[in-house]
C-alpha cells in the first residue's frame, strides 16, 4: 500500500526515524550479530582471551543429553500448555458468545489474568499447592499422593503447565470470543434449519469456520510458551529437580550465567533465534492461505 | 441463539461461572494469605476467610519489605511504574515518529528501513539476552533507568501499529492541509496526532501492562537492590529455605505487583482489548 500524496523532503524523514533506527541497531542488531558471532568463539575460563572453534560449540551442545532434555521437556510443555489453554478458552468463549445476560461482566472476570506477571502467576500456584502449606495439596495428599513439586518432577511439571495455561486461557478467550462473532448467525441458523444440534453445528460449522483463530493462536501460545514462561519457569521449579524442568530458554539463561559458558550459551540462542524465524514465518505464510473456510 | 433452549442457556452459565471461580480462586488465596500473620500460613491451616493482620502486614511491606527483600517494596513499585512509563511513552514517541517519516514521506531507502524495522517483530529479547547485557554493560548503563528501558523498546508492534493506522487516513487531509499552508508539523499535530489518541492509547494499555512485568531482563542488569522491580523483588522473598520464608510478606507483595496492570485492564478494557487485537495482527 502507498499513499498518493507525499510531503516533500528529505532531511526529516530521516531525522524523524533516526531515533528508532539508533535504539534498533544498537539494542538488536549489534547484540544479535554478537551472539551469532560469539556462537563460533570459546571463551578461556577468565574471559580474557577467545579463539574462533568454528561448529564447535553447536557439535558439544549436540553431545549434551541435557541439550536433548531440555528439548523434550520444551516439546511436553509447549503442547500440553497450548492444548489446554485453547481447549479451555474455545469452551468458555462458545459460551459467552451465547447472548447471554451480563455477557460483558463475564468478559471482564476472565480478561483480567492476562495483566498478571507470569512470575507473579507462578508464585501464585506455587503458594496453593506448596507441599507444606499449599491450601490444595492438602486434598491431594488426602487421596494418598505424595505431592511434592519440589522434589518430583512429573509435579513440577504439573504446577508448571497449570499455572503457564492459568495465565494464557484470557488471551485466548478474548480472540476466540472476537472470532466467534465474526461467524454469519445465518451460517449457523441454515445448519440448524437442515437438522444439526448445537454439538454437531459446533464441530462441522463453527470449529472449521474458527481455523484461522485457532492456527493462529497455535502459534502465538508456542512462541508464549516458549519466551514469556520463563518468570514461570523461574519463579516456581528454578529448571528443578535436577534440571527436569529446564526449557531451552531457561538452558540459555542458566548456561551463561551460572555455567559462565558464553559460547554454548549463545549457540543455543541462535538455534532458537531460527526456531522463532521458522514458526513466524509458518504463521505468515500458511495462517491466510492454508487454513481456509 | 438460534433456538431456545433453557438447559444449554443454564449449562452457558455454569460454565461460566466455573472457568471465572478457577481463574480467580489463586488471586483469591493471594489475597487471604495477605491478612494473616506469618505462623497461621505456615502451618497449613490458613483460613478462607480474612484476618485481621491486613493493615500490618501492608504497612510492613510497603515500607520495611519484611527479612529478605533489601528494600521497602515502595520502592519496588516506584521503580517498577518508572520501568513501565518508560517503556510505554518511549515505545509510543519514537514508532509515532518513525511511522509518520515511513508512510507520509519518500526518502531514499525508505523501504529498507522500513524493513530493517519489521524483521525486529521476530525475535524477543529472551534470544539475545547476553550479548544485549553486555552491550548495556559496556555503555555504563547497569543499574540505570535507561539500560532498563532502552532494549525492551527496540521492536517494531508500535511502527506497525501507527503505520496500520496512518494507511487508514484519507490521502484528501494531507492534500487540504497543504492547500491551507500546513507544513509537515502543522500536519502533524493538527490533524495525524488527534486523529491517533484512541491508538495511542490502546498501545500505552498493553506496553504499560508489557514493562510492569518484565522479569528476566531486569533480573539480569540490577545488581543494586534499590534499582530492584517489584515483580523480581517477589523472587528474592521465597527461594530461601522454606521455614524462613515470610509468606504473608510475599503475598502481600504479590498482590501488590498485581494491582497496577489488572486495575488498568479492567478500567481500560475496550482500549485493552483493541490494542491486544491490533498489536498481534
Amino acid at each position: 500500500m502507498e499513499k498518493r500524496a507525499h510531503i516533500s523532503g528529505w532531511t526529516l524523514p530521516l531525522l524523524l526515524i533516526l531515533p528508532q533506527m539508533a535504539i534498533t541497531v544498537i539494542f538488536f542488531y549489534w547484540p544479535a550479530s554478537q551472539a551469532i558471532w560469539q556462537s563460533f568463539l570459546r571463551e578461556d575460563a577468565f574471559g580474557l582471551a577467545s579463539e574462533f572453534v568454528g561448529f564447535e560449540n553447536y557439535a558439544s551442545l549436540f553431545e549434551q543429553p541435557e541439550y536433548y532434555r531440555a528439548m523434550v521437556t520444551t516439546a511436553i510443555f509447549s503442547s500440553l500448555v497450548a492444548f489446554f489453554s485453547l481447549a479451555c478458552a474455545l469452551l468458555l468463549a462458545s459460551q459467552a458468545d451465547k447472548n447471554l445476560r451480563g455477557g460483558q461482566a463475564f468478559k471482564t472476570l476472565l480478561v483480567w489474568p492476562y495483566a498478571v506477571a507470569p512470575a507473579i502467576a507462578g508464585v501464585l500456584w506455587l503458594f496453593m499447592f506448596h507441599p507444606t502449606l499449599g491450601t490444595l495439596s492438602k486434598p491431594i495428599k488426602a487421596v494418598g499422593i505424595d505431592w511434592n513439586p519440589m522434589l518430583n518432577a512429573n509435579h513440577a511439571m504439573t504446577l508448571l503447565v497449570l499455572s503457564a495455561t492459568w495465565k494464557q486461557i484470557s488471551y485466548n478467550f478474548l480472540f476466540f470470543l472476537a472470532g466467534l462473532q465474526a461467524i454469519p448467525k445465518s451460517v449457523i441458523e441454515a445448519a440448524a434449519i437442515d437438522g444439526a444440534g448445537p454439538l454437531r453445528r459446533f464441530w462441522t460449522v463453527i470449529f472449521p469456520l474458527l481455523s484461522p483463530t485457532t492456527f493462529f493462536l497455535l502459534v502465538v501460545n508456542i512462541v508464549y510458551v516458549f519466551f514469556d514462561t520463563f518468570g514461570i519457569i523461574d519463579a516456581v521449579t528454578g529448571g528443578g529437580p535436577a534440571g527436569q524442568t529446564t526449557t531451552l530458554v531457561y538452558k540459555v539463561y542458566a548456561d551463561g550465567r551460572l555455567g559462565g559458558d558464553l559460547g554454548g550459551s549463545a549457540a543455543q540462542s541462535v538455534i532458537l533465534m531460527i526456531i522463532v524465524i521458522a514458526l513466524t514465518a509458518i504463521q505468515f505464510r500458511y495462517v491466510e492461505r492454508k487454513v481456509q473456510y | 441463539m438460534v433456538e431456545n433452549r433453557p438447559f444449554a442457556q443454564f449449562m452457558a452459565y455454569l460454565t461460566l461461572a466455573i472457568g471465572i471461580l478457577v481463574v480467580a480462586f489463586p488471586v483469591y488465596l493471594a489475597v487471604m494469605a495477605s491478612t494473616f500473620d506469618t505462623a497461621t500460613i505456615i502451618n497449613g491451616n490458613m483460613p478462607l476467610v480474612p484476618g485481621d493482620q491486613a493493615a500490618e502486614n501492608y504497612n510492613r511491606t510497603l515500607l520495611y519489605g519484611g527479612m529478605h527483600a533489601r528494600q521497602p517494596v515502595g520502592g519496588m513499585m516506584f521503580n517498577s511504574m518508572i520501568m513501565a512509563l518508560g517503556i510505554a511513552i518511549g515505545k509510543i514517541l519514537i514508532s509515532i515518529l518513525s511511522a509518520y517519516a515511513v508512510v507520509y514521506f519518500k526518502f531514499p531507502f525508505r523501504k529498507t528501513a522500513f524493513w530493517v524495522i519489521f524483521i525486529t517483530l521476530m525475535l524477543p529479547v529472551e534470544v539475545r539476552i547476553y550479548p544485549t547485557y553486555k552491550i548495556v554493560a559496556d555503555l555504563g548503563l547497569l543499574d540505570t533507568y535507561t539500560g532498563l528501558v532502552m532494549p525492551l523498546i527496540a521492536s517494531a508492534t508500535g511502527t506497525l501499529l501507527f503505520r496500520q493506522f496512518f494507511m487508514t487516513i484519507p490521502d484528501e487531509l494531507l492534500e487540504a492541509s497543504k492547500i491551507d499552508g500546513a507544513g509537515a508539523f502543522r500536519f502533524f499535530k493538527d490533524t495525524l496526532l488527534p486523529l491517533s489518541m484512541t491508538t495511542i492509547a490502546a498501545l500505552f494499555v498493553i506496553q504499560f501492562i508489557y514493562g510492569w512485568n518484565q522479569y528476566l531482563w531486569p533480573l539480569l542488569i540490577t545488581t543494586k537492590s534499590s534499582m530492584q522491580t517489584i515483580v523480581i523483588g517477589i523472587k528474592m522473598m521465597i527461594t530461601t529455605t522454606d521455614a524462613l520464608t515470610e509468606w504473608n510478606v510475599a503475598m502481600t507483595t504479590a498482590v501488590l505487583a498485581m494491582l497496577p496492570p489488572v486495575l488498568v485492564v479492567i478500567l481500560m478494557q475496550r482500549l485493552f482489548v483493541k490494542g491486544l487485537v491490533e498489536t498481534e495482527k
